[in-house]
């Protein structure tokens, strides 16, 4: 049996049926450890207790890119393989892709107010961060835009595709335009410039709490588009002429 | 394609085409600008080039919605998609038509209306550099918004929101070269990179704005 | 010789299939005329052998470029006079029969043929809607691709016009080109032969190779 068998969407409603609990209750157990467990960590001897976002700040700024790396495949899938249920998964991650870079600005701006003295400033990171939320606005427009379904999962994968290699030539662009102040990536594999272990595994724990989080929007998401299609399938089939 | 590039173009300045309305709207921006910061010429010079070069992209954005929706309506796109031209090529063609009658003014205006913002002489050969660069793949890219926005009704603000952030990083290196050219920096790496951009966005993108027209054509 | 075979074709609309199984061949000097009540899916058919939809299921055998595709929007600007809109689409289509590929020749016989050389240097904005159906009509006359593809192609004709379109399609059939067309108006034709669409009718229900969504859901 392939994968591609989920694709069928009444195979897919039984499975993320099944799924759906375990991922709800695993989402919660960790983000919630995560983030509790963070906040029972030492002060920073630099940053003091403002380094405690990091629990929030980090997991949602990764989720905020492997949302749109996900979109990208999903919009692959469809665009060559033709399976409805990825087009449907697409549109479903991308507002939780835009909330989740939301977050990321958010938490940022209010770490970043106490540490650099500022709410917003135009760095690297933080200007690629905003240029991806508008990549999620326009993808997302685009979607509620077009009411024939057909053509919106076509158009939308096109821009998915043409919006990731402007988004990551914007993100080189940005980098030129400006040096900037944050500071490096908080999980490194270099020796020396890792986080001490105290802050990494109640990290990696928040991490895998925003993953699975994301994977219980994704699902019930997925489902509602499943059945709202489904909804619009059975209509348009008592209306036609 | 050359009758299309050649009906475009006369289309483009006959009564209704509309031809020399982005330049206006580029001078009225430029005059505008002044009242919004003020007179003085210290507080103008710096910002100058980041003006000129939102202006300019701002008044090609306002004219990319005619590049295909007229010949959606009157079905002329029905006709050129079973014309012996590849479509895209039409694409190619309609992006340059659109240059050549809103880029290219554009261009030839940017000295004018530097002057107006106290642009130095130094910068100017510089501007026309990276608008002559540049602009072609502002063309291009509004080619694929306006492709993947045919079939809609109210397509405009849509368009502009699907359209603005792929002229990022034109736009940094655009305003970037003319920075380091006033600077004494070395404007040579930004205009690289933004002629990269304009070469890889005219060769590639006709792709996807022919694939985009292909759906809306259903 | 056969200019269209149809083997098994299935065509979609609004992500359903409309027909199905529907197969015929049109050879060349015949014409073959859809019936059926509105909404069947006539339209959705000649689109989809002009080649501007992918069909959903079968086959759609013929030449490269052998259709001139003419629907509801005539494809004309107005901006442009009647002969001009002509010339464009003759030079489109290179030329059509042979006259080194300016066109005149095949334009000017094609407004004759239209009754239009009257009218040939008045701006197309200025015409009647029966005058802008006969310049919509005489285009395919420039296009020289052999099979017409028509989508009530009478729409607004008075009965002298609808006599002459008759005449032309008739001429176009003896030097063996060949029409598809869906009309409820009876031409005349001898040539001619109903395909009533309404047995192909597609079956509502699940498909191997769905539609569209509103059919992988139902």
């Amino acid at each position: 049996m392939s994968i591609w068998e989920y694709a069928n969407p009444v195979k897919f409603m039984r499975a993320s049926g099944a799924i759906l609990p375990w991922a709800v209750a695993g989402a919660v157990a960790c983000t919630l450890g995560g983030v509790a467990w963070g906040f029972l960590t030492p002060d920073d001897y630099r940053q003091g207790a403002t380094v405690k976002i990091v629990f929030l700040h980090v997991p949602a700024a990764m989720m905020a890119i492997n949302i749109w790396v996900m979109m990208l495949a999903a919009s692959l899938i469809w665009l060559i393989r033709r399976h409805h249920v990825s087009a449907l998964a697409a549109r479903a991650a991308a507002p939780i892709g835009a909330v989740m870079t939301l977050i990321a600005l958010a938490t940022g701006a209010i770490w970043g107010q106490p540490m650099w003295g500022t709410w917003w400033e135009w760095d690297p990171r933080l200007t690629s961060f905003l240029i991806l939320f508008l990549f999620y606005a326009g993808y997302i427009a685009l979607w509620s835009a077009i009411e024939d379904p057909d053509s919106a999962a076509d158009l939308t994968g096109v821009l998915c595709l043409v919006g990731s290699v402007f988004a990551l030539l914007s993100r080189y662009a940005v980098l030129f335009w400006n040096q900037g102040l944050h500071q490096g990536a908080s999980l490194s594999v270099a020796p020396g410039e890792r986080m001490s272990a105290v802050y990494r595994y109640p990290l990696y724990l928040s991490m895998l709490g925003f993953l699975l989080l994301f994977l219980a929007l994704l699902l019930i998401r997925t489902r509602t588009e499943i059945r709202r299609r489904r909804l619009a399938a059975l209509i348009a089939r008592e209306t036609r002429p | 394609m050359l009758p299309l590039l050649r009906r475009d173009l006369t289309l483009a300045t006959r009564a209704g085409g509309g031809f020399g309305l982005a330049v206006a709207f580029f001078l009225i921006l430029c005059a505008l600008v002044p009242f919004g910061v003020g007179p003085d010429s210290a507080a103008l010079r710096p910002i100058a080039p980041g003006i000129l070069w939102l202006g300019a992209l701002l008044a090609c954005l306002l004219s990319l919605d005619r590049i295909f929706a007229l010949d959606h309506e009157d079905g002329s796109l029905d006709l050129l998609a079973t014309a012996p031209i590849p479509l895209e090529g039409v694409v190619a063609v309609k992006a340059l038509a659109h240059w050549l009658t809103t880029g290219l003014p554009l261009v030839a205006a940017a000295p004018l209306f530097g002057l107006l913002l106290q642009l130095p002489a130094a910068a100017t050969p510089w501007l026309l550099a990276s608008l002559v660069i540049g602009t072609p793949a502002l063309s291009m890219l509004g080619a694929f918004g306006a492709a993947i926005t045919v079939g809609l009704r109210r397509g405009g603000l849509l368009l502009s929101l699907l359209v603005l952030p792929l002229y990022v990083p034109t736009l940094i290196f655009g305003t970037e070269a003319i920075r380091r050219g006033l600077e004494g920096g070395s404007p040579a790496t930004p205009l690289l990179f933004l002629g990269g951009i304009s070469a890889a966005v005219v060769a590639l993108v006709p792709f996807a704005a022919a694939a985009a027209l292909r759906v809306n054509l259903r | 010789m056969s200019l269209l075979a149809v083997e098994d074709l299935a065509v979609a609309r609004g992500g359903l299939r409309a027909v199905e199984g529907v197969s015929f061949v049109l050879e060349a000097g015949r014409a073959l005329i859809l019936r059926g009540p509105n909404g069947i899916g006539k339209t959705t058919l000649l689109r989809t052998v002009a080649g501007l939809q992918p069909p959903v299921a079968g086959r759609i055998i013929m030449d490269d470029d052998a259709v001139a595709y003419a629907a509801h929007a005539d494809g004309l600007k107005h901006a442009l006079g009647v002969a001009e809109n002509l010339a464009f689409w003759a030079r489109i289509f290179d030329g059509g029969s042979g006259d080194g590929g300016d066109g005149v020749g095949a334009v000017g016989r094609a407004l004759a043929a239209m009754d239009l050389m009257a009218l040939a240097d008045r701006p197309a904005a200025a015409l009647s809607a029966g005058q802008k159906r006969r310049l919509g009509l005489a285009r395919l006359l420039v296009t020289g691709r052999p099979l017409w593809v028509l989508d009530e192609p009478t729409v607004s004709l008075d009965a002298a016009s609808v006599a002459r379109f008759g005449a032309a399609i008739r001429a176009h059939l003896a030097a063996g080109g060949s029409a598809l067309m869906a009309t409820h108006i009876d031409l005349g034709l001898a040539e001619a032969r109903d395909l009533d669409l309404t047995p192909f009718r597609a079956r509502p229900g699940r498909s191997h190779r769905p539609a569209g969504f509103n059919e992988a859901f139902a």
